[in-house]
């Protein structure tokens, strides 16, 4: 099923993510996403993740199309001003691109050509406000377009970002500017996520909950001092510690998270990083 | 203010390779607080140019170094001074530098210090950028605190996902803007601004060189 028509049909929506290669050979990232056809709903291609430089998110998602997938086209502010956003998005279009993800991007200090002047011409509410537009037909300057770009249309919020009130106001603004789906942070802390579906559901607007496979402690602890919006419970760390099959755990893990969000969440967003291989019998297993 | 730091001694000598004579300019304003353009570091300066070899026609302080009609008096009292002069090294903002390349039309006019932001005097010593100079001013809206500076992304919108124990993605010692913007408003009542949706900064309002004719 594509992302649209699960949204509309009310299933558990399963998405999943890639990030393009540094380089032109798309091998990995193609097998990768393979194994997944038919198991998940979307696909997002990262774009420039981190900030680093890489094969573009648009050139990602046309070649995931051409399998058969449905890609979730991540754009970010970080790089391009709003005239090559806005042609981007309508390139998008033209090649059959039907999700678009917008986001305000890692600052390009955070990545491998920090020398790079950021752009932030526009930010993510802004960014939204212009796909809407575009998809009303004009432009940002109120010029008419000669056909218009029709997307489903996503944005990020972080269940956990602390104080929570600044994320939520954010969230409401995206919704202001018609985003008709949101995919969250990782999410290890169930608690704090039920606590963040409480004073998101008057919204009515479907929340995936991202999954993170925690791969050891060092990492877990790692996010938890560098990411925003992570918070691996300790208990859950000592769990990963003492496994002596960390795969097994972290699909273990995995799987555990997604029974419990099932309940809570119209649907659950994989990022595997790095273990992409262990996606399927995560899928499987949970049963979605 | 404008703030400014002290460019290398190797970059200056570098730049003032192949000339024999120079002449100093201070500034009696920022560069001053600052300590980069003041009595002391044209002193200091003068002294290091002599132990590289070089002669120095004279020194002056402009109060300010940045003011047309300040420059070309003191061009006037000094033009023999300034015919034997094959550089003159200014230590002040690039505005300064520019300013007196255009008072003093000498052949070479050249940067000591690098001019970095327009910022406030915490304390002696201790400045801090605050306004970005947009020609937009959004501060009534922000509770008084400019994010387009605070914010290292210059975001109108409210916190990106970036802001990690109340600190900037960038920098862990740096607060993030957006969450000073939010106290700040917060603790005014005002909240309800971050509510609304600002449109994207307009910068044709920012179009270069800018000039005003009162």
């Amino acid at each position: 099923m594509d992302l649209k028509k699960a949204i509309r049909s009310n299933k558990f929506i399963v998405t999943s993510e890639v990030g393009p290669p540094k380089g032109t050979d798309i091998t990995k990232m193609l097998d990768t996403a393979k194994p997944l056809i038919g198991k998940v709903d979307a696909i997002n291609v990262t774009d420039l993740q981190s900030a680093v430089m890489r094969l573009g998110s648009l050139a990602g998602s046309y070649l995931l199309k051409q399998m058969g997938i449905d890609p979730i086209f991540q754009i970010t502010c970080r790089d391009r001003n709003r005239l090559a956003l806005q042609s981007d998005i309508l390139s998008a279009a033209c090649l059959g691109i039907e999700n678009i993800l917008a986001l305000t991007g890692d600052h390009p200090l955070k990545g491998d050509h920090p020398q790079a002047k950021p752009v932030f011409d526009l930010d993510s509410i802004q960014l939204l406000e212009i796909i809407k537009t575009l998809q009303q037909g004009k432009d940002s300057s109120g010029n008419k377009l000669k056909g218009k770009p029709e997307f489903c249309v996503g944005a990020v919020v972080n269940p956990c970002a602390d104080p929570l009130e600044p994320e939520l106001i954010k969230m409401e603004k995206k919704i202001a500017c018609g985003v008709q789906f949101f995919q969250t942070q990782g999410v290890f802390d169930i608690i704090r996520f039920k606590e963040f579906i409480t004073k998101v559901t008057q919204y009515n607007i479907p929340i995936i909950a991202g999954i993170i496979l925690l791969k050891s402690g060092k990492m877990a602890r790692y996010m938890n001092e560098n990411v925003a919006g992570i918070y691996v419970p300790a208990k859950l760390i000592k769990e990963v510690e003492s496994a002596s099959d960390k795969q097994k755990k972290s699909i273990e893990i995995a799987v555990r998270m997604i029974n419990e969000l099932k309940g809570l969440c119209r649907g659950v967003h994989i990022m595997p990083i790095g273990w992409e291989r262990l996606v399927p019998e995560i899928i499987d297993s949970s049963g979605i | 203010m404008i703030i400014t730091e002290k460019r290398s001694r190797k970059q200056i000598f570098n730049s003032l390779k192949g000339n024999k004579t120079v002449f100093l300019i201070g500034c009696a304003q920022c560069a001053t607080v600052c300590k980069t353009g003041g009595e002391d570091q044209v002193d200091e300066m003068e002294s290091d140019l002599r132990k590289e070899g070089l002669k120095i026609t004279g020194k002056a302080i402009l109060d300010p170094a940045c003011h047309l009609v300040k420059v070309k008096q003191l061009f006037h009292k000094n033009k023999e001074t300034f015919k034997q002069t094959d550089a003159v090294l200014v230590l002040a903002c690039g505005d300064g530098a520019q300013v007196i390349k255009d008072g003093t039309k000498a052949e070479r006019v050249l940067p000591a210090l690098e001019t970095l932001f327009l910022g406030e005097v915490e304390r002696a010593g201790h400045f801090t950028q605050k306004c970005i100079l947009c020609g937009d001013c959004i501060i009534d809206r922000t509770g008084t605190i400019c994010s387009l500076t605070v914010c290292s992304k210059g975001l109108l919108n409210g916190p990106c996902g970036g802001s990690k124990n109340e600190k900037c993605e960038v920098d862990k010692e740096k607060d993030c803007g957006w969450i000073l913007i939010y106290k700040s408003l917060k603790e005014s009542g005002d909240l309800d601004n971050m509510r609304k949706i600002y449109k994207p900064l307009d910068y044709s309002k920012q179009l270069k060189p800018q000039k005003i004719i009162l």
